[in-house]
């Protein structure tokens, strides 16, 4: 469908090899368009986000979505503000996602670096199958027992939560944690310990720092699956003052009532830290994702 | 794995007997390591493995979630098979699940192709499609549940179109195409980095070999890109269908489970055990849920033996 360039065959080898060649620069301009095309499909929703944010509350209830605010008013991010509490929200939103970003690290990274430095041992081989089993789990199944287990325990905010996180992407960030110190040569940390390094320093001085790119990938995961989830905090969050930005707009969908431009703002606040981390850290978003794949 | 490892550690340890004292970790680990093990350990235990046996015991029981409750062996597993709106969950959280992986699958696999050829712009693109990925699958729901309740049946009376006329979030019939839209929306872009992966590993030589020998394009995508790209087409089967059958966030946001009970989603209706005072029951289905999981997930991964699929 888009080699417009490679469909010139049954030409003498050498003029072939030259045509190939040129080919290679040439755009396809054809499937270009048709990519730009369907952007549209990404575009429009978020096009409309905004313009309905900046809508007066007249013109939102209007129904046509796609047409453009006027007159342009900001009074809907004020109202979205203060009404769903916004900046609470979000200082819940962000401890939890730090918590989980700095727990899915270091979590997954130590027993990954005890897994694989003593594979040979049954305990820690057996430890890693024991956690890749948690890929199996998902949540829903074990969600009524952690919703008991969780209030019993004093974990019903967002702590709990937090450590839920840590503990469902612990499966796959050990799996990316092993994989890639399994490269690492053993050399390297050996003459750390001949100079008289224990396991403590060698891991903080030296593995710990060369799994930069591979905890940049999970750092990231984490915090985008942690700050847009709705699933867990509306479960395991029992008080309703410390729920998370996404649960807030299901929580205020009856108070936005008609109001969609105030709704819509609040919509926008919620994406839009998520969608600027991404823009900034889209490098080990894309290397981050193939890679877990393969491995 | 274990092949890997060993060979290098043994040879070792019989050639140079405690030359190295780093080495020798055959004889003694440093009890450092368990402590680094320990973590994760202790935090998967007590928030996975603990509650899944819990959940497993009170699916026998009639507990409603407090109190004192009886065993009452399996008589909620049988009283499940005859619940229709649980049946009616299960029907419908497969059929969506297996609709949006074909859909996905399909359109993700058409982008990596457009985003792999000779365009231009290619890395603004790729950002762009990939950014649904990062958005709040509940937020993205409102967003869609007020243009597929408010814009389309406006557009759909202008275009005299009969069945966009009302909402489509209100008509049992279409309500889960709706979801499968939107869910599709944030999927697509996972699947397509990972399809994008899988095509960049084809040398472009071997396009070019048989162009050379007069293969036409549509004969490169058959006999070349969709034998080589099987593989990525497994990962991604196993992953959407891990996702969608615990969906939950988009249909909240978009149907809420309705109209009446037309997309209820299983999670939907093990989640209700809390409200509904059948707490036991619906541990009884979170247990079926887990062995359909379970299932599904291997007769995946048998697919992906030899195709270089996720697994150890």
């Amino acid at each position: 469908m888009s080699n417009a360039t490679r469909t010139i065959p049954a030409q003498p080898v050498a003029p072939a090899r030259r045509r190939i060649r040129t080919g290679h620069e040439r755009t396809n301009w054809p499937a270009t368009a048709v990519l730009i095309v369907c952007t549209l499909a990404v575009l429009v929703p978020l096009y409309v986000t905004v313009s309905m944010a900046l809508k007066t509350t007249g013109q939102a209830v209007d129904g046509n979505a796609f047409s453009l605010p006027s007159p342009l008013t900001f009074d809907s991010f004020t109202q979205a503000w203060t009404l769903t509490n916004f900046p609470r929200g979000f200082m819940i939103s962000v401890f939890i996602s730090v918590t989980a970003v700095i727990g899915e690290i270091v979590v997954s990274a130590l027993a990954a670096y005890a897994i694989v430095r003593n594979w040979d041992r049954r305990l820690f081989r057996w430890s890693f199958f024991y956690l890749l089993a948690a890929m199996f789990i998902p949540f829903p199944v074990v969600a009524l027992p952690q919703i008991q287990l969780t209030g019993m325990a004093g974990l019903d905010n967002p702590l709990g939560v937090a450590i839920l996180h840590i503990v469902f992407a612990l499966a796959f960030n050990t799996m990316l944690f092993t994989a890639f110190l399994r490269s690492i040569p053993l050399e390297l940390e050996e003459s750390m310990r001949m100079d008289g390094a224990g396991t403590w320093q060698v891991f903080w001085r030296l593995i710990f720092p060369l799994l930069g790119p591979m905890s940049a990938t999970v750092g990231i995961f984490a915090f985008i699956a942690s700050w847009n989830d709705f699933m867990m905090p509306s479960l395991i969050i029992s008080d309703p003052e410390l729920q998370t930005i996404p649960v807030l707009q299901k929580m205020f969908q009856t108070q936005f009532s008609n109001s969609y431009n105030v709704a819509f703002a609040s919509y926008l606040m919620a994406m839009a830290p998520a969608i600027v981390v991404y823009l900034f850290t889209q490098r080990w978003v894309m290397s981050g994702l193939t890679q877990g794949a393969v491995k | 794995m274990s092949s890997m490892t060993r060979p290098s550690t043994r040879p070792v340890v019989t050639a140079e007997p405690a030359a190295k004292p780093a080495r020798v970790r055959k004889s003694r680990v440093d009890p450092l390591y368990y402590l680094f093990l320990l973590p994760s350990l202790a935090i998967f235990t007590l928030a996975v493995t603990l509650p899944a046996v819990l959940g497993f015991v009170y699916s026998f029981t009639n507990s409603v979630g407090f109190g004192d409750f009886d065993f009452i062996g399996f008589r909620n597993f049988i009283a499940i098979f005859r619940d229709e709106g649980i049946l009616g969950a299960y029907g419908f959280t497969l059929a969506f699940s297996l609709v949006t992986v074909v859909v996905v699958n399909v359109l993700a696999f058409l982008l990596a192709l457009g985003l792999t050829s000779r365009v231009r712009f290619r890395t603004a693109l790729r950002t762009v499609f990939v950014i649904p990925m990062v958005i709040s699958g509940i937020v993205i729901a409102f967003v869609f549940q007020y243009l597929f309740s408010n814009s389309l049946p406006l557009a759909g009376q202008s275009l005299g179109i009969e069945p966009l006329t009302t909402s489509v979030l209100a008509n049992p019939d279409l309500a889960w195409l709706a979801i499968v839209f939107v869910t599709a929306w944030q999927s697509v872009p996972s699947a397509m980095l990972i399809y994008i992966a899988g095509l960049l590993t084809v040398p472009t030589e071997v396009y070019e070999a048989s162009s050379i020998d007069g293969a036409t394009p549509w004969h490169n995508l058959r006999h070349i890109t969709l034998p080589l790209v099987a593989g990525y087409a497994v990962i991604n089967t196993v992953l959407g269908f891990k996702n969608y059958l615990n969906a939950y966030d988009i249909i909240v946001g978009l149907t809420d489970g309705g109209p009446g009970v037309a997309t209820r989603s299983v999670a939907m209706a093990i989640f209700r055990g809390f409200e509904g005072g059948d707490y036991a029951y619906q541990m009884a289905n979170a247990v079926i849920f887990f062995l359909i999981s379970v299932a599904i997930a291997l007769i995946q991964l048998r697919f992906t033996r030899g195709k270089g699929g996720i697994a150890a």
